[in-house]
């Protein structure tokens, strides 16, 4: 601090207060709804100090989902959002790690044109190729698949960017003394190259389980059979009964779930996450 | 900058099984798509899918004429425009609070950045259930103020909905970015400014703001972008594009049309078009890296 001025010291404090405040509050709210009753959450104003139906309410949906709308239970849809997640960080971190390696480290014909093929997917997000993607998806027969959840989205352009990076900043030595004992590429991959880019991987690794995890657009199209829903689809399909014939508890209880796992993944990896959001984005 | 190393390893195909997964991916799930995406743009489709006609630009030209359309894309840009400027200077602001706060920066730090890891759809929900008509508590408290809230009616409250959903949920990420690039400002420059007699606000705006453009540039594209695409979920969860289209942005156009009204040809056109926006929004965002280097 520059100098002491308590009245600055108490706005910033509380500015920032407010703003967590603002933060926290629908979550807490959420939290709140989900321990009552339907008759509780529906008494307008709804009241703000947690209820008795906590485990009630948490054992029924991941036990039954919900009773109208979308009735697959919710603990299939976290195995299916888990799958999800898990599969398009691995999917991608591994299909980046091989190809950026092949970029830094080979020489070949093509080489270039591989690279700006891999950068040009960076320009068309799904939101602009829905209907054609939705098509061969549809015709490679992957709807209602983990496949066909998953494999399309595991292109990354980013993620090969950052391994390319890193790659170029290993010391030639280590390459040339790999080749000197005789190790082929692939040993030298897995022995070297593998393990230094471990600070890397568990950055990106954060990033994109929470990329998996809250993907919404792409499930919503892959999947039309309740028992492949993710959890973010399945609190979509509970609430299309309007505000009447929803279950707001179970909705709400639903939706404390499905922010559980990114929201730890980034709490306990904190250090992680800062590094994987400004490395992926530069 | 070299691109390649100066030691590298032979062999003829090795390089090629190893870039194979990625290749076959992007070429099936993202080059064949959006070929296919501007060859539609540019055909007729009968409703039964039966026949198609080559008809050029035509069905661009129905899009630019079309009422519906340049709604749409005038629902984008004001939504778009009050999420980057809502969005940048709340968490500006926090940044700057957070910045030289000695006690307590980890704690704030912490408690702000989560909403990041919160999915979309999922803070569309909560929005929605705050903001019910019937049963949500802000809406009640609104009434206790004289102000009647129904976004299911109210095209304006709509849109105001998806703003503030956008936005709580995009001010994690912006902060952490404002905050890294506010810590990489030297303390002695504002040092020297206090010495000269400046206050904390013009120090901010004289020396802080300045210095930050890059950092706010780069924030800018990214937060369109978001606006533009990853918005779609809060949108389809939260209000389908409703009341009589007044959130219909132009991503949930496209999806709308092509999934629900099969309109093929009209959609893909739409899509071309959101083509060439990311396309210019992302050399935009490089031009910020090569401009970085400088300063």
């Amino acid at each position: 601090m520059i100098e002491r001025r308590p009245v600055l010291t108490f706005t910033r404090h509380t500015l920032l207060l407010l703003g967590v405040a603002v933060v926290a509050f629908p979550i807490y709210v959420t939290f709140v709804a989900s321990t009552l009753t339907l008759d509780q959450v529906l008494a307008a104003p709804m009241q703000l100090w947690p209820g008795s139906q906590l485990i009630e309410n948490y054992t029924y949906v991941l036990g039954h989902g919900s009773t109208k709308g979308a009735s697959a239970p919710v603990g299939q849809m976290m195995f299916n959002s888990l799958v999800m997640a898990l599969s398009i960080a691995i999917g991608k971190i591994a299909i980046s790690l091989l190809s950026a390696f092949a970029i830094v480290y080979f020489q070949f014909p093509f080489r270039n044109t591989i690279f700006w093929m891999i950068f040009i997917t960076l320009m068309l997000p799904v939101e602009v190729r829905i209907l054609p993607t939705y098509k061969v998806v549809a015709d490679l027969g992957m709807i209602n698949t983990y496949a066909g959840l998953t494999i399309p989205l595991i292109a990354s352009a980013t993620a090969t960017f950052l391994f390319r990076q890193f790659f170029l900043s290993i010391p030639d030595e280590l390459a040339e003394a790999a080749r000197i004992d005789g190790a082929g590429p692939m040993r030298f991959f897995w022995d070297v190259v593998v393990p230094l880019s471990r600070t890397s991987i568990a950055a990106l690794f954060v990033i994109q389980f929470i990329y998996g995890w809250n993907q919404y657009l792409w499930p919503l199209l892959v999947t039309t059979d309740e028992s492949m829903y993710t959890t973010v689809i399945g609190i979509k399909r509970m609430i299309t009964g309007g505000d009447a014939a929803t279950e707001w508890q179970l909705v709400m209880a639903t939706a404390m779930l499905a922010m559980l796992p990114p929201v730890l993944v980034v709490l306990l990896m904190q250090k992680w996450f800062v590094k994987g959001l400004v490395e992926t984005e530069k | 900058m070299s691109t390649q190393k100066r030691v590298i390893f032979k062999s003829t195909w090795l390089p090629y099984a190893l870039v194979a997964p990625q290749l076959a991916i992007t070429l099936v799930f993202f080059f064949w798509p959006a070929g296919q995406t501007l060859i539609q743009s540019m055909q007729l489709e009968d409703a039964f899918g039966a026949t198609t006609q080559f008809v050029g630009l035509d069905n661009f030209r129905a899009l630019f004429n079309d009422e519906g359309y340049l709604n749409s894309v005038k629902v984008t840009i004001e939504f778009s425009a009050a999420v980057a400027v809502l969005g940048l200077s709340i968490a500006l602001l926090l940044a700057a609070m957070a910045d030289r706060v000695l006690r307590g920066a980890t704690f704030y730090k912490t408690l702000l950045i989560w909403p990041y890891a919160v999915a979309p759809a999922v803070v569309a929900v909560l929005f929605v259930f705050l903001f019910s008509p019937t049963l949500g508590i802000i809406a009640h408290a609104l009434t206790v103020f004289g102000i009647e809230w129904n976004h299911l009616l109210d095209g304006d409250q709509a849109m105001l909905l998806i703003i503030m959903a956008a936005v709580w949920k995009q001010i994690s990420y912006n902060f952490l970015f404002f905050l890294a690039g506010l810590q990489a400002i030297p303390a002695s420059l504002i040092e020297a400014a206090a010495i000269d007699g400046a206050g904390p606000l013009r120090r901010f705006w004289t020396i802080v703001f300045p210095l930050l453009s890059p950092t706010t540039f780069f924030l800018l594209v990214i937060n369109v972008v978001y606006a533009f695409f990853d918005t779609f979920a809060i949108v389809d969860a939260a209000t389908q594009g409703g009341p009589a289209r007044a959130t219909e942005i132009l991503v949930f156009k496209v999806y709308q049309d092509g999934f629900k009204a099969l309109d093929l040809g009209g959609s893909a056109a739409q899509s071309a078009i959101l083509m060439a926006i990311v396309i210019g929004l992302t050399i935009a965002q490089f031009r910020y890296i090569e401009r970085k280097v400088q300063y």
